[in-house]
């Protein structure tokens, strides 16, 4: 087995640019798919990861007739007392944070202009808010007491040409199917970063939401964050009740994991289209590589070396050419998914239906990487076949004629 | 003891629709420790008549026994059994792998026949002195002159012991002194070893160095002197 590792990293040094650049070929075709794996489970991830913060948290408690398509405000499918409950879970050690919401659907009108939107009544004091608190851009945080200010994602104030100080109007749907009018003044400009989520979202401290959607002491949701996203099942079961249902992060956002599965099913195709493409720049250099010595193999033959080590040695060189491109393409591809892990790739305002970061940041698994590489290292093995099947079946005599 | 027999042997080659009769009805025997010549114009079958003889090829008809075993119906890995461990081959370009210096190339066949490291080195550094070539042995075959290259094929040939080594003209792309120390190298090595040596040839101060001559006409054996012969040395 030494012997022909050796004859076949020989032959492969006889012409040495050719088989670097069969391996350089590999390996960037290696780096690319470790970059689009990066990039895919990154975008995932990261929509995932800013759909808990900002929207779905780990859990959510509602009342049992709550549909959240409808925003319904009618106080049987809200769930009353959220301060309580809302206590109540966050006692439990495994939970950061659980803070009442009310959601309303309203419009914000200024002069002739107006933009529909989603109108979040939060609690400003609770940990839960941190990411919007963290994001304010212009002004001031909104706080419990505030019965006339709002917060307006930045997009939709460039939009609507708003700043903050500035007095807009927001009609709001209520409890009883009418809608409520008052202007407010802005506090201040936020951005999260996600545009899905900031052109759309006002907020409203809670009990000034519950003032205007005539939800006195009722909130739509319980978001609840946990200390890790594993304990989400165990925290579940154990708040499960008669009166309220309990949505998982995996429940309420199905249409990410279903989305990063379809993603997953066509970057396996693109896997294997990129894939065949180096590995017919593997076949064609030991098609090459055969050719050249066919008379060598003739000679071999000569001297009793059968068919299946002729195969063997030309799969031995497959294999180192693999290995060699492999290495390239770890190097290579961890370098630029270095690059994108730190810096990002700016994609720009994405998201309608899933809430997308404005950058997406590779994130490279072990899992990815071993699985691309043994994918690579296996296609690379495969595409050996043929010219080593080519080799093997050669007639000794026609082999010793060749070239002469 | 009969190291080959041919029995009426005919070897038909087919290009297209077109048939050429490389042999025709061939046969003869050759004893174990013979020095035999197979000589001819070219497109007379010597080489056809080594191929078969080397199991490198099949004969379109008749039988090819060596060492009283019939080799003409032997499938790929068989006729491969039966070079690896009976015959070995000397062709006139220098067939050697570059890749692989002398040594190496002398060990292939050791290699392929199983031996273990020590066996080969031993075996290796016999054959290197026998051939005189033993400060050679590092060295690649680019950096080998043609006569050193064929003495190494020569030391390759005798690597497994074989019984019969099938020589195509061995010095064919020599010159004179190297081609004679070829042939003195050879024929040293048959009375030493004793192995039998059979070569095609159309040289003839190749031909004087043989004790048995075979010529070959348009795929038939036209002469076959195996009267014993001094060789030129002696």
């Amino acid at each position: 087995m030494i012997q022909l590792f050796k004859m076949a990293f020989r032959d492969l040094g006889r012409n040495r640019r050719r088989s670097f650049f069969s391996s350089l070929a590999l390996g960037m075709g290696l780096a690319l798919l470790l970059l689009m794996a990066a990039f895919i489970r990154g975008e995932m991830n990261g929509a995932m990861d800013l759909t808990i913060r900002l929207q779905s948290g780990h859990l959510q408690i509602r009342a049992q007739s709550y549909d959240e398509s409808k925003t319904s405000l009618k106080w049987q499918d809200l769930i009353e007392n959220p301060e309580t409950v809302a206590g109540q879970i966050t006692a439990l050690p495994p939970v950061i944070a659980a803070t009442p919401r009310l959601f309303a659907s309203g419009i914000v009108s200024i002069r002739d202009e107006s933009a529909g939107v989603r109108v979040f009544g939060i609690d400003p004091l609770s940990e839960a808010n941190a990411p919007y608190r963290a994001g304010l851009m212009s002004g001031e945080f909104l706080t419990a007491g505030d019965r006339e200010g709002l917060l307006i994602g930045q997009p939709l104030a460039e939009k609507l040409g708003l700043k903050a100080g500035d007095q807009v109007s927001l009609s709001v749907n209520t409890s009883n199917g009418d809608v409520a009018e008052q202007p407010f003044t802005i506090r201040g400009v936020y951005s999260t970063q996600t545009n899905g989520f900031d052109s759309v979202t006002v907020f409203l401290p809670l009990a000034k939401a519950q003032a205007i959607a005539q939800a006195e002491n009722h909130a739509s949701t319980i978001f609840v964050l946990l200390k890790d996203r594993a304990q989400t099942e165990a925290v579940a079961a154990a708040l499960q009740s008669s009166n309220y249902k309990v949505l998982t992060w995996t429940k309420m956002n199905e249409i990410i994991i279903q989305t990063e599965e379809l993603a997953n099913s066509y970057m396996s195709i693109f896997y294997l289209i990129v894939l065949a493409i180096t590995a017919t720049v593997i076949v064609n250099t030991l098609i090459m590589s055969v050719f050249e010595r066919t008379r060598e193999i003739g000679i071999l033959t000569a001297i009793g070396m059968k068919g299946r080590r002729i195969m063997a040695m030309f799969l031995a060189e497959s294999t180192l050419l693999a290995v060699g491109g492999i290495l390239m393409g770890l190097v290579l591809g961890f370098l630029v998914v270095a690059y994108f892990t730190k810096y990002g790739f700016y994609i720009g305002n994405m998201g309608v239906t899933m809430l997308f970061g404005n950058t997406i940041y590779a994130e490279l698994t072990l899992e990815d990487t071993v699985r691309l590489t043994i994918l690579t290292f296996v296609i690379t093995l495969l595409a050996g076949f043929y010219p080593a099947m080519l080799a093997a079946r050669m007639e000794p005599v026609e082999a010793l004629r060749a070239g002469q | 003891m009969e190291v080959i027999k041919i029995e009426n042997i005919t070897r038909i080659f087919k290009t297209g629709k077109v048939e050429t009769q490389a042999l025709r009805g061939v046969s003869l025997s050759i004893e174990s420790g013979e020095f035999t010549a197979l000589v001819g114009p070219s497109g007379s079958g010597k080489t056809t008549l080594l191929q078969l003889i080397g199991c490198l090829d099949q004969p379109t008809s008749g039988h090819v026994f060596i060492n009283g075993k019939d080799v003409s119906q032997l499938n790929r890995n068989q006729r491969a059994d039966m070079r690896r461990g009976t015959i070995g081959f000397i062709f006139q370009f220098f067939a050697l792998i570059p890749t692989l210096t002398a040594y190496e190339n002398i060990e292939m066949p050791l290699l392929l026949n199983g031996h273990s490291a020590s066996e080969r080195r031993e075996r290796i550094m016999q054959l290197l002195e026998s051939v005189d070539l033993t400060g050679r042995a590092a060295h690649r075959p680019d950096q080998l002159s043609g006569g050193e290259q064929q003495r190494v094929a020569i030391a390759r040939a005798l690597a497994s012991k074989p019984a019969l080594i099938l020589a195509d003209e061995p010095t064919a792309n020599l010159d004179t002194p190297n081609g004679k120390q070829v042939m003195e190298t050879m024929t040293r090595l048959n009375q030493e070893t004793g192995v039998t040596f059979v070569f095609a040839t159309h040289d003839p101060r190749v031909i004087q160095y043989a004790r048995r001559v075979i010529t070959l006409r348009d795929g038939s054996i036209v002469e076959n002197s195996a009267e014993e012969k001094t060789s030129p040395g002696e």
